[in-house]
């Protein structure tokens, strides 16, 4: 039972990708742009560590750790790109 | 059965903050409003979520690595805001300077 509800969970976060595409698509500023992706990128977080618990494949969990850190990392120099132009 | 019965508690809410800031994200009218609407509840949503995943588990090594990521979810993602608050009212004010 739980299990299911483990699956139906990944499924609504899949669905869910799709209107946080929709606002990167349309934003009308580069900032919306960079809030999309930061919010996709937590959503993959969450499904990668959900997919490891369903499949049992215990590697999964790096997979999900080192997700959250690349996306803090384009997160943080996609905004100061934005700020000054360059990245340093 | 009290466990089946938290567990789908914590993935209910985290369904429903997770929806919340969606919605929030489609429907506020700018790029500010947007970033209120996601930040808390995408911080709580994941918090939920891997919050169940433990409790699912139970104590082991996995486990302690979904609090690890946890642990860094709940400090990078207010820092993350922080950043692309300060990136998008800089940006804002230049374009001003600009055209004045």
């Amino acid at each position: 039972m739980i299990l299911n509800a483990l699956i139906v969970m990944s499924i609504f976060l899949g669905l869910l990708f799709f209107f946080c595409l929709y606002r990167a698509y349309i934003g009308p500023e580069a900032a919306d742009r960079v809030v999309s992706i930061n919010i996709i990128s937590t959503k993959v977080t969450v499904m990668i560590a959900l997919i490891s618990i369903i499949t049992g494949q215990d590697a999964f969990m790096d997979v999900a750790l080192i997700y959250a850190m690349m996306g803090f990392i384009t997160t943080i120099c996609v905004s100061k790109y934005i700020e000054k132009g360059k990245l340093f | 059965m009290i466990k089946a019965i938290i567990i789908l508690t914590l993935l209910i809410s985290s369904s429903f903050f997770f929806l919340v800031g969606t919605i929030g994200l489609i429907r506020m009218p700018d790029a500010f409003c947007r970033m209120h609407a996601t930040t808390k509840s995408d911080t709580l949503g994941a918090g939920l979520a891997l919050l169940a995943l433990v409790i699912y588990r139970g104590f082991d090594v996995i486990s302690i690595k979904l609090l690890i990521i946890l642990l860094f979810v709940w400090i990078t993602t207010p820092t993350a805001a922080h950043i692309m608050a300060k990136a998008a009212y800089n940006q804002k004010k230049i374009v001003k300077g600009g055209n004045q």
